[in-house]
């Protein structure tokens, strides 16, 4: 992991070798999260070099208040956002019911059958890399909403204030948001891994 | 697990995983939620296939970039720098 600061530093002197690790980095992280927002894997892509063209000439401005990585997004979003315009502005809260199924409970709220619990996978890494595909495939089928919350959380590793922040939704919103994400994809997991 | 008062049912528990994860739940719910999975196998191997969810979405890897396109913002980089 590179430090920002040197980075940022790099970057101001003109190192091209600095940005080629920042696009490195970065591109293609910045156009699953576009694509999240915007329609078509080609938008996405425009929507990215836009905002490598506004990440070169805003590098002097940068005031490093917030770390490179959510000063990325944050341009990438609002980009996206833009770009999306009026027709995909949907609504951040999605009108469906309680995230587990239904048929998980009985009437009196406890399980309907056991829940098994999975093999220990630190040591199986084609198991590993299997179900991670099989995550990927299912976040890129949640609909956007969900979708950018798990991939800023879940894959990127930020906070919910940070995401909160990024998103401009409140605290209580994202957190629905990403609770069914993550149902669904443990979901898939279990399937995976020979669960119901 | 016996339905005692204001005890949590499964059903409820399992909804309350990620503010529990995202430790955002007050300490009386959180005293409810952990006191159900002490007595709950079901929901306590739910929370941690929960957790390995995350861990599995945490080992994602980005798509290769095409060095085409890496060359051309490389380009731009230089173009933007030698003015």
């Amino acid at each position: 992991m590179i430090r920002d600061d040197d980075l940022l530093e790099q970057l101001r002197a003109g190192d091209d070798a600095a940005f080629a690790t920042l696009v490195d980095t970065y591109h293609a992280r910045l156009v699953r999260l576009a694509r999240s927002i915007v329609t078509s894997r080609e938008v996405a892509e425009e929507v990215v070099q836009e905002t490598w063209l506004a990440v070169v000439r805003g590098i002097d401005r940068f005031e490093a208040r917030s770390s490179l990585r959510t000063w990325l997004f944050h341009i990438c979003i609002n980009r996206a956002r833009t770009t999306a315009g009026k027709e995909s502005r949907t609504s951040p809260v999605d009108p469906q019911g309680p995230a587990a199924d239904s048929g998980w409970f009985n009437n009196d709220g406890s399980w309907t059958s056991t829940v098994e619990p999975w093999p220990e996978l630190v040591d199986d890494r084609i198991m590993a890399a299997t179900l991670a595909e099989q995550a990927k495939h299912v976040i890129e089928e949640l609909p956007p909403p969900q979708r950018q919350v798990v991939i800023l959380r879940d894959v990127e590793g930020l906070t919910s204030a940070e995401v909160c922040h990024l998103l401009s939704i409140t605290e209580a919103n994202q957190r629905v948001l990403l609770h069914r994400g993550r149902t669904r994809i443990r979901s898939a997991l279990n399937h995976e891994l020979g669960g119901g | 697990m016996a339905l005692l008062g204001r005890d949590l049912v499964c059903q409820q528990a399992v909804e309350l995983v990620t503010a529990y994860l995202d430790d955002a739940l007050s300490w009386r719910q959180r005293r409810r939620f952990e006191a159900h999975l002490r007595g709950c196998p079901n929901c306590s191997a739910y929370l941690e296939q929960m957790r390995a969810t995350i861990a599995t979405t945490g080992r994602i890897d980005p798509d290769s970039l095409d060095p085409e396109v890496r060359d051309e913002l490389i380009k731009l980089f230089r173009r933007q720098h030698r003015r």
